[in-house]
């Protein structure tokens, strides 16, 4: 049991999880949300070192479960997961929630646990934890939150059925082999495999494909406070390293990527909601991510680059985006709401929050000497490189859309989530800074984003980390006056557009994005059958009653709800039934 | 084998004939005792003393015997032979270990169910019920599994009457399942006729055997099959045949609901089993055709259907009921794949089914106990009204959905690996979707449970009533023991399927 339970490093987080359902006492539970996902670091740094002893088959009714599986693709992913487990414990540590904390702590632990699995199997198994715990954490928004924690439900469900019909597909091909590839392996899966379309889909959906993507924008902004950072942590990202294990190198995920970096970016600059920028910007995000998983080709030459540019861009980016959905969530904390329309003017009452945020902002928007910087310039510079020694023009259209994204990014992450929250015109709320455990997960979030940046030893410590020996050099003089051009044109079309009044009011409006479609569509439909359904049950009702004053008192008492005889069929029919089926057996019979 | 050194050496060599004769001997005895106490005694001895000793046989047969046992010293096909194989082994002790645990549960709710002076007569019943099941289990005499079907049968129907003080309707269900299961009889002592005529005998390896050298024998064989399939299929509650289940296992007393849904379908099942691979044979055209169209397709119609109707049920047993039909449907799929791998899976999933079905209807009759709750919508809050009632009842639910670490993922894994292997893919969409179903009727009573608050009464909540402990003890032993299958036992588990599978398989064998 116990060699079990240390087996795979999730197990722990996930005992945990359950033990904390049952704990009443706050403090304890605390604890346990912080500790468990340092002692699965710890595991993860113990099983690293020997990763063949590592390696545990679990038997279960007679087939094989790879329950754990360690190489550097995984280790990175992994103690991401732990990093963003510990931040988000301090930044919970005020909330007793006996159902977040126990839920939390298996959706962390289902990643993490995903991430290292061997086999299709046990991934189906974590895929749906993950999604199931996680509902809970939407679910805790309020009452609002219902009906888009059960889309956000169905939507995971119908992933992971995805996943495990593509598996199956895969595995019969394989001689009823799920393992996912060897360790070290990236891109083993192509499309052209069996059963490779499907497990691409279900993939794309928990990883927010253009229009799969909605689930992100629908659920997120409106889960609790501590839920939606909690969220925006694990769930893509486990999608991600998905897609990077069985995909990697795939072309079609450069064009998806790029097309995913750049359409949020549009959505995010016009919605009022601030929590729902983020989700967009959190897209967006991925979008760089997806696209370097498709350029990360093993065979190719800038491989390599691209891959280590998507791990530590993850890397980055759970942190950043953490950060900046936690600034938003002390935000609402204190003001109770998160729409720009409402707010502004708060650096005054909320001066650290502000600091904090602003890094945040810097990060996503890769300011020198802050995270981004570094990381998303990896992927960049692939998509460069590769496009230098590609034939055709279609990845310099690809590399021009991600330049055009980056400085989107600034546009609406880094520029317009701060200053209509902390400044623009004051909204007159004067409020108290937010509480000492957040502004210390804040804290120390923003100082990693300053360490995966710093060039004395910082981004060094992420290579030591990454799954291929990186030489990248971040701080050449060219790279840095790019990027500055790059970050000031934006901030000038912001001003420029923001003093002629050209730029979109904050106002308070729903967008349509593309889930209309489908949510206008099923609602369509859902009308239609009520309608019918009203006619056909008025129509039943009147033949009934008609039925009932015919037959009399009598009758209507033997069949009503309340009476003896509509509960049990009465067992002439069964005899008949009887009958018939042993008729039908001797026809059968009879004919074979 | 330690244990076995403690067994005397008779009780081996004797048991098969023990297990039945006891409980029918004290059975009689036990229906004119004056005491109820007494009786339950009486009762507790008969069930420990059976499960102990269907334990030290199942011991014995695991090590891979085969034990014959002549009746009064008369030889087969002559005399009537007691056999004990890898096949109904595990199905005796199933039987005798569910009748031990549901009398620990009827110290108490037996008071709240039965009228006092029926009691005695209840235990009594009990005992010639569970007589029936084992004889119907352990003889190779075809003549005498038709004795002992009547014989469980019958008392069985007065069980399920002894409702009545509880609820009125279960008067009416017994009388609906007497008429039905009358019917199966006949249809089975039918079939039995027919077969005597074809063969000459009533030993069912006597059978097998002259049934094999005539090749499947002629017309009279292929109707004796058709009678025996239909009369076995209403015992088993094969879809469309289970009309009589619901009502009986909705409206009986709770200690009877349990013992029937985890063991009389069982041994209907296992004879089914025992009729068409070792009496008939799977290399007959027709016992092939009925298997792999008629079975398999019915198996799948009441996974789908069962599920649905179990969904939409008012009162909580109907939908365990439903459920159990659909659990059915799991089992005859796996028979109808006629694999090694599919047979495997439908005995595995016999034994985890009886135990998750336990335990969820333990639980039901806690609730019953202490608050008189049926119906679904009373489930309000009960998670904190009795939450260790609730947390065996949420256990039993996951391991009916299948979630992974449980009993009922053990078994559907194998159901799926067995389908993916006999090239049926579709079947395991079936699988699935019944199992989505089951995931909607078992989580609607869960989130009623858990996400709802208890009902006020006179503007106070309903205070915390949790049950005693006589009635936690077996039903949190099934709870666990179902988790406990799918983590620790699955290897034994499976072990015993495929012991249950190379027994019926055998005849294939070159």
């Amino acid at each position: 049991m116990i060699d079990l339970l240390t087996s795979n490093p999730g197990f722990i987080i996930i005992l945990a999880g359950f033990l904390c359902a049952f704990i009443p006492v706050s403090e304890i539970r605390k604890f346990l949300v912080g500790a468990a996902p340092i002692a699965a670091a710890f595991l993860i740094y113990t099983a690293f070192k020997d990763p063949d002893a590592a390696y545990t088959t679990v038997k279960a009714g007679g087939q094989d479960f790879i329950v754990n599986r360690i190489d550097r693709l995984s280790m990175i992913w992994g103690y991401v997961f732990c990093l963003a487990g510990v931040l988000n414990a301090i930044y919970g540590l005020h909330e007793k929630c006996k159902i977040t904390d126990s839920s939390a702590l298996i959706y962390m632990g289902a990643a993490v646990a995903g991430v290292f699995v061997g086999d299709f199997l046990t991934l189906f198994i974590f895929w749906e934890m993950a999604a199931i715990s996680s509902v809970m954490l939407v679910w805790k928004g309020g009452e609002n939150s219902f009906p888009a924690g059960v889309r956000y439900l169905a939507i995971h469900v119908l992933s992971g059925v995805l996943l495990l019909a593509g598996a199956i597909i895969y595995a019969r091909s394989n001689g009823m082999d799920f393992t996912m590839g060897e360790p070290g392996e990236y891109g083993f899966l192509g499309l052209d495999k069996p059963g490779g379309l499907l497990l691409f889909l279900a993939m794309g959906i928990k990883c927010g494909f253009p229009f799969l993507h909605n689930w992100i924008q629908d659920a997120y902004p409106k889960a609790s406070i501590t839920g939606t950072v909690i969220l925006s942590a694990f769930t893509t990202k486990l999608a991600l390293y998905a897609l990077a294990r069985c995909y990697a190198g795939e072309d079609i995920l450069i064009y998806i990527g790029a097309v995913m970096t750049c359409f949020p970016v549009f959505f995010a600059v016009i919605e009022n909601d601030l929590r729902r920028v983020l989700s967009y910007s959190l897209n967006n995000q991925l979008g760089f991510m997806v696209c370097g998983i498709g350029l990360a080709d093993m065979s190719g030459k800038f491989g390599e680059l691209a891959m280590n540019g998507v791990a530590a861009h993850l890397a980055a980016d759970v942190i950043f985006k953490g950060l900046l959905f936690m600034s938003m969530g002390a935000v609402m904390l204190r003001t109770g709401t998160a729409k720009a329309s409402e707010l502004g003017g708060l650096f005054r009452s909320m001066p650290y929050t502000t600091i904090f945020c602003l890094i945040g902002a810097g990060s996503i928007a890769a300011f020198p000497l802050l995270s981004a910087f570094v990381t998303k310039s990896m992927i960049l510079t692939a998509a460069l490189d590769t496009a230098l020694y590609a034939e055709g023009y279609s990845l310099w259209v690809v590399y021009a859309m991600l330049l055009f994204a980056s400085a989107g990014v600034m546009e609406h992450s880094g520029i317009k989530v701060p200053f209509f929250t902390f400044f623009a015109h004051d909204s007159g709320k004067r409020v108290q800074e937010a509480p000492w455990n957040m502004l210390v997960a804040m804290g120390l979030a923003s100082v990693l984003c300053v360490f995966f940046a710093f060039p004395w030893g910082g981004y060094q410590f992420l290579y030591s980390l990454l799954p291929f020996e990186s030489t990248y050099e971040p701080y050449t003089g060219n790279h840095v006056v790019t990027q500055m051009q790059l970050l000031f044109a934006a901030m000038l079309a912001f001003a420029l557009l923001k003093k002629y009044g050209m730029y979109p009011d904050e106002r308070r409006a729903e967008i349509l994005d593309f889930d209309w479609t489908y949510r206008r569509f099923g609602k369509g439909i859902a009308k239609w059958i009520d309608a019918m359904w009203a006619r056909l049950s008025a129509n039943v009702g009147v033949l009934r009653k008609n039925a009932i004053e015919r037959s009399g008192r009598r009758l209507y008492q033997m069949f009503s709800p309340a009476g003896t005889f509509s509960e049990s069929t009465p067992s002439g029919i069964a005899a008949v039934l009887t009958g018939g089926m042993l008729v039908l057996l001797f026809i059968v019979i009879y004919l074979s | 084998m330690d244990f076995l050194s403690f067994m005397p050496e008779w009780l081996i060599t004797h048991g098969a004939a023990v297990l039945v004769i006891m409980p029918l001997l004290l059975g009689a005895i036990t229906a004119i005792l004056p005491s109820e106490r007494l009786a339950w005694f009486v009762t507790l001895f008969v069930t420990v003393f059976s499960t102990v000793t269907a334990f030290a046989i199942l011991l014995v047969i695991f090590g891979g015997e085969t034990q014959l046992y002549k009746m009064g010293g008369w030889d087969p096909p002559h005399g009537i032979a007691y056999v004990i194989d890898g096949l109904n082994a595990p199905i005796i002790f199933l039987i005798c270990s569910m009748a031990l645990l549901t009398t620990l549960y009827g110290l108490k709710s037996v008071v709240a169910e039965v009228e006092p002076k029926k009691r005695a007569p209840f235990y009594a019943a009990f005992m010639l019920g569970m007589a029936g099941l084992l004889g119907m289990v352990v003889t190779g005499d075809a003549f005498n599994v038709f004795v002992f079907l009547e014989v469980s049968s019958i008392s069985t129907y007065v069980l399920v009457a002894m409702g009545a003080s509880r609820d009125r309707r279960a008067l009416a269900a017994s009388y609906n399942y007497l008429i039905l299961g009358s019917i199966g009889a006949t249809f089975f002592v039918i079939g039995l006729g027919f077969l005597y005529m074809e063969t000459g005998t009533l030993n069912m390896a006597d059978i097998g055997g002259i049934l094999r050298n005539l090749d499947g024998g002629s017309r009279v064989s292929m109707v004796a099959f058709g009678f025996i399939t239909v009369g076995l299929g209403l015992k088993l509650a094969m879809f469309p045949l289970h009309l009589w289940l619901p009502g009986a296992y909705a409206h009986a007393p709770t200690m009877v609901t349990v013992f029937l849904a985890s063991t009389a379908t069982k041994a209907a099942l296992y004879l089914m089993l025992r009729f068409t691979f070792t009496v008939f044979d799977v290399s007959f055209d027709y016992v092939f055709t009925v298997l792999t169209f008629i079975i398999t397709g019915l198996g799948c119609a009441a996974m789908l259907l069962g599920s649905l109707s179990a969904i939409f049920q008012t009162d909580a047993r109907r939908t365990l009921a439903y459920s159990s039909i659909a659990q059915v449907g799991y089992m005859l799929l796996g028979v109808g794949m006629l694999t090694a791998m599919g047979l495997t899976a439908s005995y595995v999933h016999v034994l985890n089914h009886a135990v998750i079905k336990g335990a969820l209807f333990f639980a039901l009759g806690a609730f019953w106990y202490r608050y008189g709750i049926t119906r679904t919508e009373d489930f309000a809050g009960l998670g904190k009204m009795m939450p260790w009632t609730m947390g065996a009842f949420t256990l039993g639910g996951l391991s009916l959905i299948g979630v992974p670490l449980t009993a009922g993922f053990i078994s559907k894994l194998q159901l799926a690996r067995a389908a993916l292997d006999r090239g049926w893919e579709w079947a395991v969409v079936v699988i699935m979707v019944s199992s989505i179903l089951a995931i909607f009727y078992i989580g609607r009573l869960l989130l009623a449970a858990y996400f709802q608050s208890p009902p006020e009464i006179d503007g106070e909540v309903v205070e915390r009533n949790e049950a005693p402990l006589i009635i936690l003890i077996p039903m949190w032993f099934l709870a666990l023991l179902s988790i406990g299958i799918g983590i620790y036992y699955s290897d034994f588990v499976v072990q015993l399927g495929q012991n249950a599978s190379d027994v019926l398989l055998q005849g294939d064998r070159p």
